[in-house]
């Protein structure tokens, strides 16, 4: 993790590793218990914890691996989810609660019930997703 | 209900935080869908799973939730164990299965959690 700060902002980031079960959570963990450290509203805390921890094991779970990066600001939070690919095929259709493209093993660890990206918007009070081949990138705001 | 009343109607055994078992909760959710718990559950439930994996700790500490039970005789690994008890959080096992736990706790008075609201 890299942590810089000055006088507006901090920036949290972490890279996150494909199939990584083990440690799949970590950051979302850290995260949560930084922005509990200095005092971010629990309400905002939460939605925070469960945007950044459904991406994280997106990211675990769907793609080659990627980063999660956290920029929190003076009246918001931003939240970048980054992955090398293979991209979503069909946004609209991954964006429908119930849709999933995970195999049985990702069933089996309780996710791949295709709620991951409406719980993120759910959250959101911005959400914007980019997806190609070379990769998928996910955008969130969360004011306070 | 206290965790300490649900572990004896339940016939639960602890495997760690015993600690908090005078701690109280006020609704539950039965569920093997992490994201539904993140979606709909906070601290002041307590989560009834068959799901035996280290995410249902990480799920419990995105959200704040500090009380799992495992049911259908579930037995956890070590690396779950640890992390639940790194997390402050009390897990119990029990014989049950996810509908028997549930009505004990429900005929108990302890409402299901209100997805509604």
């Amino acid at each position: 993790m890299d942590k810089h700060q000055d006088d507006s902002k901090i920036n949290l980031e972490y890279d996150i590793i494909r199939n990584d079960f083990k440690r799949a959570g970590e950051a979302s963990s850290d995260i949560k218990s930084i922005l509990k450290k200095i005092g971010i509203d629990s309400k905002v805390v939460r939605k925070v914890a469960i945007v950044t921890y459904e991406a994280e094991m997106n990211i675990v779970i769907h793609s080659y691996g990627g980063n999660i990066k956290v920029t929190i600001k003076s009246n918001n939070i931003i939240i970048e989810a980054y992955d090398r690919g293979p991209g979503i095929e069909n946004i609209p259709l991954a964006m429908k609660e119930g849709y999933s493209t995970a195999t049985n093993e990702v069933r089996e660890l309780g996710f791949g019930a295709g709620m991951g990206l409406p719980n993120i918007n759910k959250c959101a009070d911005d959400f914007k997703i980019k997806s190609t081949p070379e990769g998928t990138r996910l955008l969130i705001t969360i004011n306070f | 209900m206290k965790l300490k009343e649900i572990q004896k109607l339940l016939d639960a055994k602890v495997v760690t935080g015993e600690e908090y078992l005078d701690k109280e909760v006020y609704s539950a959710f039965g569920s093997d869908l992490m994201s539904d718990v993140l979606a709909y559950v906070d601290e002041s439930a307590v989560l009834l799973t068959g799901l035996n994996n280290p995410q249902i700790i990480r799920t419990a500490e995105m959200i704040d939730l500090f009380a799992i039970i495992l049911v259908r005789g579930k037995t956890p690994g070590e690396d779950l164990v640890g992390l639940a008890k790194d997390k402050n959080i009390t897990l119990m096992t029990t014989n049950h299965i996810l509908y028997t736990a549930s009505g004990l706790l429900y005929g108990e008075g302890l409402k299901g959690v209100d997805i509604n609201g």
